[in-house]
């Protein structure tokens, strides 16, 4: 037992101290940070208000530019030569020029500016035009406006889950796949990350031709198991840190502009509509309003300490299982370009899992979501995806059991063919001779 | 003589082919024992088998005269032919790391290894990492942390390959040094010199069965073919017609003005009948026994071994 410490000491320390472990774990944060922060930043960068001149010589567009957060719209009496040479002179961002032309509806307008102009001014300016043109070509062949409005509309569908008891509980499908997903895959990436970490390390030792002289101190399946453990440790030490900073970075950001957050809100909003068509701004308010009530109601109605346990349960059985068997791997070949004939069986499984995900998610309940989440092979990835939609604990349970009978099974036979792989150089090793190992 | 180990009928079939056929060696308390064989014969799997790294089939070990238990482990130095060391990491903590996994408090073992980096005069290589050494030098970290816990009983596989002469000799003083302080030494290797050199005992491995064992000096005797060199000066050319029914000439040469010959006794006769046979004829001035170098014995019997197959 001491022994299988020591080998667990050696595997996490000389990784967690290794160059690209400490850049991985710097790194991770800063990207996963820049996701939330960058957004916020550019909000911060635009706030100072863009004038945009506006040369309208149709005189059909610029009562439609209204002034946003952002944007203000100035409509210019000079004539567009003089106009364009006193941009900067006026502090003006760009000069939007729309020259008379011999068609009943213009669709043609030059926006001049200093510096390369926003791609959200220019999607703003062109939804704004856009929006009139078609509301001209309507005209022009008699359907009234108005009625194109009333046309539009927006339907929200609540969903709503009744458990046994009765009690009705607002639910949002659109979270729970967004959950179980998320779920899942980091349990993929996890899986291929630190499975491969170690195989790697088998594969060293043997490469280094070290693991003779250590298994004459400690019995094979300690090495492997003390190696499986390290790297699980590491795996779960980089996590660790990546949640921690990133909540760090994200917390410090968010307190120093806090007075920023309603400005960010507005960004990310007029980000994802300008670009399309300009909306009303008091309806779209109101729409963003019911819908972000309605993902904090779904948020509570999923169950949080069952999400979370089952999620460091697969977490870390899925790694687990998998570690084994890459491990076995390891010891089978000579070196990592070797390995690919046994990786295929191996990814197989995880890759279905995550392929499948779409349909899983379709159909949660369904025989194909229900078998893939009880199959150990991927049940950690296929369970996390179901479980955000409510999975009946009967389920859940035969799940685990059949995991940690899938672990153990999985030990038994990398146990077998690591014991027997590790000692044996420059063969090239067949299906068939595996299979020898096993029943050996 | 007290043994310091034993294998009894020591059987182990890997998949396919038999790997060791009811082995049996007893390995003298103090002794150093060559373990030798063709290439396959399967002296590695008897290591490993020793080692506890597999285990056999059937066949019984003993350490000290006790049925062997894994705790054995702790008793037994190692150093296989197939041996390297984690190219990344420190040579001191890798050396710190092998050593506890021998069973060694991380004090002590930090103390033994500095005594031994001393003697070796290699103190400035321990916070190097193990790439950035030859490899010869790093053959030197892979003895000492063989040794490092001072084992009853050194198995050495191969120990010269990759050494310069100089640190053959070095390592050969040192092997001779753990002995006369104790330790019972396994001996594998091709290297048939090495062995005539240091080893007290043999044993020979062949097609998985052991085809000879025993003190070297009784090999070399049971061997032998009554054979002996001379040197001598002298006017008549022919020894062949000096010696006469009993005496085989197998060869004679001029060295100079010496002349040299070897000649095999035939019959019972002692070596004073041939000398009395030759004395009245030649002047002698060199007259030595040829015993069988361990290369010849080698060799011959592993080609009976396959001739009776």
């Amino acid at each position: 037992m001491n022994k299988i410490l020591l080998i667990i000491k050696r595997e996490y320390l000389t990784r967690v101290k290794k160059k690209s472990f400490i850049v991985m774990t710097i790194l991770g944060p800063i990207l996963l940070a820049a996701l939330f922060i960058v957004p916020v930043y550019v909000a911060e960068m635009e706030g100072s208000k863009k004038v945009v001149g506006i040369i309208d010589e149709t005189n059909i567009f610029w009562p439609q530019f209204k002034n946003t957060n952002n944007l203000q719209f100035l409509k210019l009496d000079t004539d567009i030569e003089s106009a364009k040479k006193n941009i900067a002179a006026n502090d003006l961002y760009a000069v939007l020029y729309i020259p008379k032309t011999e068609l009943s509806v213009p669709q043609s307008a030059m926006l001049y500016s200093t510096g390369q102009p926003n791609i959200i001014v220019k999607g703003y300016i062109k939804g704004v035009m856009r929006k009139e043109v078609e509301a001209l070509k309507l005209q022009a062949s008699g359907v009234d406006p108005d009625i194109l409005t009333s046309i539009k509309s927006k339907i929200n569908l609540l969903t709503i889950k009744i458990n046994k008891g009765g009690e009705e509980k607002q639910s949002s499908t659109e979270l729970s796949m967004a959950v179980g997903f998320i779920g899942g895959l980091i349990i993929y990436i996890f899986i291929f990350m630190y499975g491969a970490l170690v195989m790697r390390g088998v594969i060293e030792e043997k490469v280094n031709r070290i693991v003779e002289v250590i298994v004459s101190s400690v019995k094979p399946f300690q090495l492997m198991m003390g190696k499986i453990v390290g790297v699980a440790l590491v795996g779960l030490t980089q996590f660790a840190l990546w949640v921690i900073f990133t909540l760090i970075i994200v917390s410090g950001f968010l307190s120093v502009y806090s007075t920023d957050i309603s400005k960010f809100k507005e960004s990310q909003l007029q980000m994802q509509t300008e670009n399309i068509v300009p909306v009303d701004n008091m309806n779209n308010d109101q729409d963003v309003n019911e819908s972000v009530i309605a993902v904090f109601e779904s948020i509570q109605s999923i169950n949080f300490p069952v999400m979370i346990g089952s999620f460091l349960f697969f977490f870390l059985g899925g790694y687990l299982l998998y570690a084994a068997l890459f491990a076995a791997i390891g010891a089978a070949v000579d070196s990592e370009t070797d390995t690919q004939q046994f990786m295929l069986p191996v990814t197989v499984p995880l890759i279905l899992s995550l392929a499948l995900a779409q349909v899983i998610i379709t159909n949660p309940d369904g025989p194909i979501a229900f078998w893939l989440s009880i199959i150990p092979l991927t049940s950690p990835i296929v369970m996390m995806i179901r479980i955000p939609f409510g999975v009946p604990f009967t389920d859940l349970y035969l799940s685990f059991t059949l995991l940690i009978l899938g672990f153990i099974g999985s030990t038994w036979i990398a146990a077998k063919i690591y014991r027997t792989g590790i000692l044996i150089y420059g063969k090239k090793i067949s299906y068939k001779e595996l299979w020898k190992w096993l029943m050996y | 003589m007290p043994f310091l180990f034993k294998a009894q009928d020591v059987t182990k079939q890997f998949a396919g082919h038999k790997a060791l056929d009811k082995v049996s060696i007893s390995v003298p308390e103090g002794s150093i024992f060559g373990l030798l064989g063709p290439n396959g014969a399967g002296k590695t799997t008897l290591i490993r088998i020793i080692n506890d790294i597999i285990a056999p089939d059937s066949g019984k070990l003993f350490f000290e005269g006790k049925k062997a238990t894994n705790q054995m482990v702790g008793q037994i130095g190692y150093l296989p032919e197939e041996r390297g060391l984690y190219k990344k990491m420190k040579v001191g903590e890798q050396a710190l790391y092998l050593a506890q996994l021998k069973g060694l408090s991380k004090k002590v073992a930090s103390e033994r290894l500095r005594e031994w980096f001393e003697k070796f005069e290699i103190n400035t290589w321990w916070n190097k990492k193990v790439e950035e050494l030859s490899k010869g030098m790093q053959q030197k970290i892979q003895f000492i942390v063989t040794v490092v816990h001072n084992p009853k009983l050194l198995i050495f596989d191969e120990p010269f390959s990759g050494f310069d002469p100089i640190n053959v000799n070095l390592l050969k003083d040192e092997i001779l040094r753990l002995r006369n302080e104790g330790a019972t030494i396994i001996f594998s290797t091709h290297n048939m010199a090495s062995v005539e050199e240091l080893c007290d005992h043999i044993a020979l491995i062949d097609c998985a069965k052991k085809i000879l064992e025993g003190r070297m000096t009784d090999v070399k005797n049971e061997y032998k073919t009554n054979s002996f060199k001379i040197a001598y000066k002298s006017a008549e050319g022919n020894l062949t017609a000096i010696l006469k029914n009993g005496y085989e000439v197998v060869e004679q040469w001029q060295d100079g003005d010496i002349k040299k010959a070897k000649i095999r006794i035939k019959n019972n006769d002692n070596p004073n009948d041939l000398l009395k046979a030759l004395i009245p004829h030649i002047e002698i001035h060199s007259f030595n026994e040829i015993l069988p170098s361990m290369n010849d014995i080698f060799i011959r019997k592993v080609e009976e071994n396959k001739g009776s197959k």
